[in-house]
């Protein structure tokens, strides 16, 4: 057990910083696609809600599509698939893109329940005093819906930060990536133990300040003062 | 002299249920009319028409001479966009039997929101105002205080408020006393009455009997979708000339 620990810390010199980058990385990917996916899914979520059928079921249809298969198929067909079509993306546009999209779903399917659980009498209220529905929707539902929305969006912040795991499988260089490569260097296998316990422990550096973060906003959510 | 609200022949279903069966009234300019009748009779429905909180099926609606959520294109009916029943909307005021409260905004906010996000006024120019009609409701000492540690009573007080700062043609009153505790619907009954007063035009669908026969000019006795009677309300609540307005009195009074 011992020798566990000091080939560990033989060779963390080599082995920190190659993860200390590589998880500049990874917060790279999670912000870009956590944008994409809030921007996109905002879109989906008020399609979700219009008033004309064929959009609603238009984004029904893509929810669907984006959460009954699998991220990584997802990925490769954007990273592989488009390709063939013409359309080259580098690993790390084509990770942002698919995780992006991808997080859309879920991201329009909080919204519209953040939005859908403000009751209906404000959205009257707001319509008797003269507001359109547009003006309801922003001075009035959105911020309430917003406390409602806050922690499951933090949520699937955290599912998106270890998600990025999935994009080594298309080279781009984040945390995972970068441990394979280290294993796979020849004099390295002996430590594939310890290499995967501290990428497991970078991931809960970065997703430990964002659980906490999540109780926070569970704890406000009812208070409006 | 033209009525300020006139509604004409009004319908409404949900699905096959009729709530509504042609309902016909004037309201003139400052009159106050009480609106009565026994739950599902369809006064709330025909008071949620007035201002298109509810899609009529059939009929029209009039304020002021404009006709409310249609316009006439080559003779043909046809329902207004959002941003034209909005303008219609910001002169009738609606205050709801649940108050509706904006529960994120003071007070103050409250009552300022439409008259900034509707009618464009300045920040400091609302707050004057809306303090002016928190003042006028008697609750200008909790301006900055939110919905939520408010009283019933002093809930509805603030809905009032933010009605009034709309400088509304019109006020619908939806039950508004209905989901207070008994020894608040005193307070907020005093401040519809000096409403009153000051000559408002008021359409108030009410189970306050009492108050209904201080307050209005006329009063009305609905039920199943449809006018019974109507009258001074000395006449309509003391001497009714219908069996089932008697029955219903007779029900509200011996509670």
């Amino acid at each position: 057990m011992l020798e566990f620990w000091t080939k560990l810390w033989q060779w963390l010199p080599e082995i920190l910083p190659v993860l200390w980058f590589a998880t500049g990385m990874t917060v790279r990917v999670t912000i870009g696609a956590l944008a994409v996916a809030l921007a996109f899914g905002l879109v989906v979520a008020l399609m979700r809600i219009s008033p004309i059928r064929p959009i609603r079921y238009l984004a029904l249809l893509y929810t669907d599509v984006m959460r009954g298969t699998p991220a990584l198929v997802q990925l490769f067909i954007i990273y592989f698939g488009l390709s063939d079509l013409g359309l080259e993306f580098d690993p790390v546009s084509a990770a942002i893109v698919g995780l992006g999209m991808n997080g859309a779903a879920y991201a329009g399917e909080i919204y519209r329940a953040g939005i859908e659980a403000i009751h209906k009498g404000q959205l009257e209220a707001s319509l008797s005093l003269g507001m359109t529905p547009l003006k309801a929707m922003r001075f009035i539902i959105l911020p309430q819906a917003v406390r409602i929305m806050l922690p499951p969006l933090c949520n699937y912040a955290i599912l998106l930060v270890k998600d990025t795991a999935i994009i080594s499988t298309i080279a781009a260089p984040e945390i995972m990536f970068e441990a394979r490569r280290l294993v796979q260097a020849t004099f390295m296998h002996s430590i594939s133990g310890q290499i995967y316990l501290l990428c497991a422990i970078f991931y809960l550096a970065l997703t430990l300040p964002l659980s906490y973060v999540a109780q926070r906003l569970e704890r406000a959510r009812q208070r409006w003062h | 002299m033209d009525p300020l609200l006139r509604i004409v022949d009004l319908h409404k279903s949900f699905g096959a249920l009729e709530v509504l069966k042609g309902v016909s009234i004037d309201v003139a300019k400052g009159e106050k009319l009480s609106i009565i009748g026994p739950s599902g009779s369809g006064k709330t429905t025909l008071l949620r028409c007035v201002n298109y909180l509810e899609k009529p099926t059939a009929g029209h609606i009039y304020v002021d001479g404009t006709l409310i959520g249609e316009k006439q294109v080559n003779g043909k009916f046809v329902h207004l966009s959002d941003r034209e029943l909005a303008r219609e909307r910001a002169e009738i005021g609606f205050v709801f039997q649940r108050f509706n409260l904006f529960p994120h905004l003071t007070a103050l906010d409250n009552v300022a929101v439409a008259p900034r996000r509707v009618l464009g006024l300045a920040r400091a120019e609302a707050e004057v105002q809306a303090m002016a009609m928190l003042e006028k409701v008697g609750l200008a000492h909790k301006a900055s205080e939110y919905p939520e540690r408010l009283s019933g009573g002093q809930q509805q007080r603030v809905a009032i408020a933010r009605v009034l700062a709309m400088q509304p043609k019109l006020m619908l009153f939806d039950e508004a006393t209905s989901a207070l505790d008994p020894e608040l619907i005193g307070e907020v009954l005093k401040v519809i009455r000096e409403l009153a007063e000051e000559g408002r035009t008021m359409l108030v669908v009410t189970h306050e009997i009492q108050f209904a026969a201080e307050v209005s000019d006329r009063v009305i006795f609905m039920d199943a979708g449809q006018i019974v009677e109507q009258g001074p309300p000395e006449r309509i609540l003391k001497n009714p000339a219908h069996e089932r307005t008697r029955l219903f009195l007779r029900q509200i009074l011996e509670r």
